[in-house]
């Protein structure tokens, strides 16, 4: 899977920030049917997760009804300077992982 | 309105004139627009499959295909002209709409994002154009429909809920909101064929390449918009 995160990359403190995400997948919903009628096995993204300096801050569950290619737009509060890390699985097990530090002035 | 006025002095203007505005604001954010996931892939190979080696990024104008190409004796496209390197590199060669032929053109073409068409003007692909024009102007299928009767005579009316477009070139690949995917021009003859009950040609047929290198000379000047999203 590959994904584009746009965090920015210096805030100030109790600043609340965009955070925006994409990530590249089919989201095939498992009713949908092959060319020769074969149903075509569900495959999508199921979890979301984003942490910022160690906590968890924000989790989405995804459904067979999310559009393929899925984009995702939430808020953060700037607090401390620290790692933010989006963490994206399918149900098949794949995962991607990508990380960002924010500066906090 | 103003779409329509424009018409009637019938300059070439981009699909992206006849998207409704959500599409056009997903086209027009460079974060948003899905068709980057694409582009990145495409920048990634192409250092890591060394194209650079022989190609300085600034001598491709990947919009300037398809083009006369000397070995074949016929026209080549951007696409058949990777391939061709792939091949000179004992690479196996892509297929038309494979992730990274896709990637590839989307990567090259967003390069020039900006910038007017400007076809070659080649005497020896004058009789390709003329080809391309004659497929345009050909009724096909069983609604006996050519291409111009909807993309020349009936640009800017509503087909059911959708604008009818110029079928303008200058977004390719573009972002298919319908596919989810990217889409080369290819995709989009054979869907347009299909729409009008016709037997599609594959992609990659020297049809399709005659038909693309005529729609770049009649969009000459409009700008280069790729990756564009499409309903």
């Amino acid at each position: 899977m590959r994904a584009r995160v746009n965090l920015p990359r210096t805030a100030r403190a109790g600043e609340v920030v965009t955070v925006k995400t994409l990530v590249a997948h089919p989201m095939e919903t498992g009713y949908g049917r092959d060319v020769r009628g074969a149903v075509i096995p569900r495959h999508i993204i199921t979890d979301f997760t984003c942490t910022y300096a160690g906590r968890e801050v924000f989790r989405a569950a995804f459904r067979p009804a999310v559009a393929a290619n899925p984009f995702l737009e939430f808020h953060l509060r700037a607090t401390v300077s620290g790692p933010v890390t989006f963490h994206w699985r399918t149900d098949r097990g794949e995962e991607t992982t990508v990380e960002r530090t924010i500066e906090v002035t | 309105m103003t779409v329509l006025l424009v018409l009637l002095i019938a300059a070439p203007l981009s699909g992206s004139e006849f998207l409704n505005p959500e599409t056009r604001a997903l086209q027009d954010d460079p974060f948003e627009n899905p068709g980057y996931l694409w582009v990145d892939r495409g920048a990634a190979l192409w250092s890591q499959a060394g194209c650079a080696r022989c190609h300085a990024p600034s001598e491709v104008v990947a919009s300037s295909f398809p083009r006369y190409d000397e070995t074949s004796a016929a026209l080549i496209d951007l696409s058949g002209r990777i391939n061709r390197c792939r091949a000179l590199d004992d690479a196996p060669t892509w297929g038309y709409e494979e992730e990274p032929l896709l990637a590839l053109t989307a990567f090259l073409l967003n390069r020039e994002r900006g910038t007017p068409t400007e076809p070659a003007l080649d005497p020896r692909a004058e009789p390709f154009r003329q080809a391309g024009e004659a497929f345009f102007r050909q009724r096909r299928g069983q609604l006996d429909l050519s291409c111009a009767h909807c993309h020349d005579a009936l640009a800017g009316m509503r087909l059911r809920g959708e604008r009818i477009s110029q079928g303008q070139v200058n977004g390719f690949p573009t972002y298919r909101l319908l596919w989810g995917t990217l889409a080369s021009t290819h995709r989009m003859f054979r869907w347009c064929n299909e729409a009008v009950r016709s037997e599609p040609f594959p992609p990659g047929s020297p049809e399709y390449v005659n038909l693309e290198y005529f729609l770049r000379h009649r969009g000459r000047g409009l700008r280069i918009e790729t990756p564009a999203v499409r309903r």
